[in-house]
């Protein structure tokens, strides 16, 4: 379905999650974290958001939990710290990418 | 194409009393196929945000004692999963042969070696807990044990902390 996020118009699928990417931009990016509990966005995340896009865009989908600890240059705890309710699927929310299919 | 307010998710929400807060995942089994199952649900429980321990009794202990943790087998005798005859199973070396293909195999999917998945585990939020009965039968201190388990608890205080949960056993 198409809404509106921060002006813009997208298309998410049921959950929420954005169905293409490049309809992405920061401003979406914050209403998104909004709207999941995390009220502001800080450098730390934006790191997380932005490798989970590069990710995305060179391998079609997006990072294990392990992956992500150990390639986003932010550990696995303080991934938790900073989404505390599931950093992969927030992250991935927050990125503007489909929501990740993986069990670990 | 319409466009819509977003607001919440359009699936009808679960109710607090429907959803899952918190799961205590018991981990009984020393083989591979017997100590993954429970990490991956644990690991997976956090990754939804669902709060999550790990008790470790009987053989399992060998997935939290730092010098068998990374020598987990998977058992070619006596595993009618493997679809593999007693007698060919029997054969030496079998047995690291299997443990060797399917860790091969889970290593293509991501899934770390037990002690970087229960790290993993500890890091994520989620409690690591030794049992305590183990403990004594298999007389085990606490230097035996990888550095993210938490303590040594008993049965009372497993339920404890499991109350308001699910338990899941493995």
């Amino acid at each position: 379905m198409t809404v509106v996020f921060a002006g813009h118009e997208v298309e998410i699928d049921h959950e929420g999650y954005m169905q293409k990417p490049e309809q992405w931009n920061k401003e979406i990016a914050l209403e998104i974290a909004q709207d999941v509990g995390i009220n502001e966005l800080t450098e730390r995340h934006w790191q997380v958001i932005e490798y989970m896009r590069k990710r995305y865009m060179e391998a079609g989908s997006a990072p294990s939990i392990r992956a992500l600890g150990k390639e986003s240059g932010v550990a696995i705890k303080e991934l938790y710290q900073l989404f505390p309710k599931g950093p992969a699927k927030l992250a991935a929310r927050i990125a503007g990418i489909p929501k990740p299919r993986g069990c670990v | 194409m319409s466009v819509e307010t977003w607001s919440a998710p359009t699936e009808t929400p679960l109710s607090a009393a429907e959803q899952i807060g918190k799961v205590s995942i018991i981990i009984s089994k020393g083989s591979l196929d017997g100590v993954y199952p429970g990490l991956i649900m644990a690991n997976g429980a956090r990754m939804e945000g669902i709060e999550a321990n790990v008790f470790f009794t009987f053989f399992g202990m060998d997935a939290i004692t730092t010098k068998r943790q990374d020598n987990i087998k998977v058992a070619t005798v006596g595993n009618p999963g493997l679809h593999m005859m007693t007698w060919l199973g029997s054969v030496p070396g079998m047995s690291a042969f299997a443990t060797h293909m399917m860790k091969k195999e889970m290593e293509k999917l991501d899934i770390p070696p037990v002690s970087e998945f229960i790290e993993m585990i500890a890091d994520s939020g989620a409690g690591v807990y030794a049992c305590k009965a183990s403990v004594d039968m298999f007389k085990l201190k606490n230097e035996d044990f990888a550095p993210c388990v938490n303590d040594v608890i008993t049965v009372g205080e497993f339920y404890e902390m499991a109350a308001g949960g699910h338990i899941i056993f493995t």
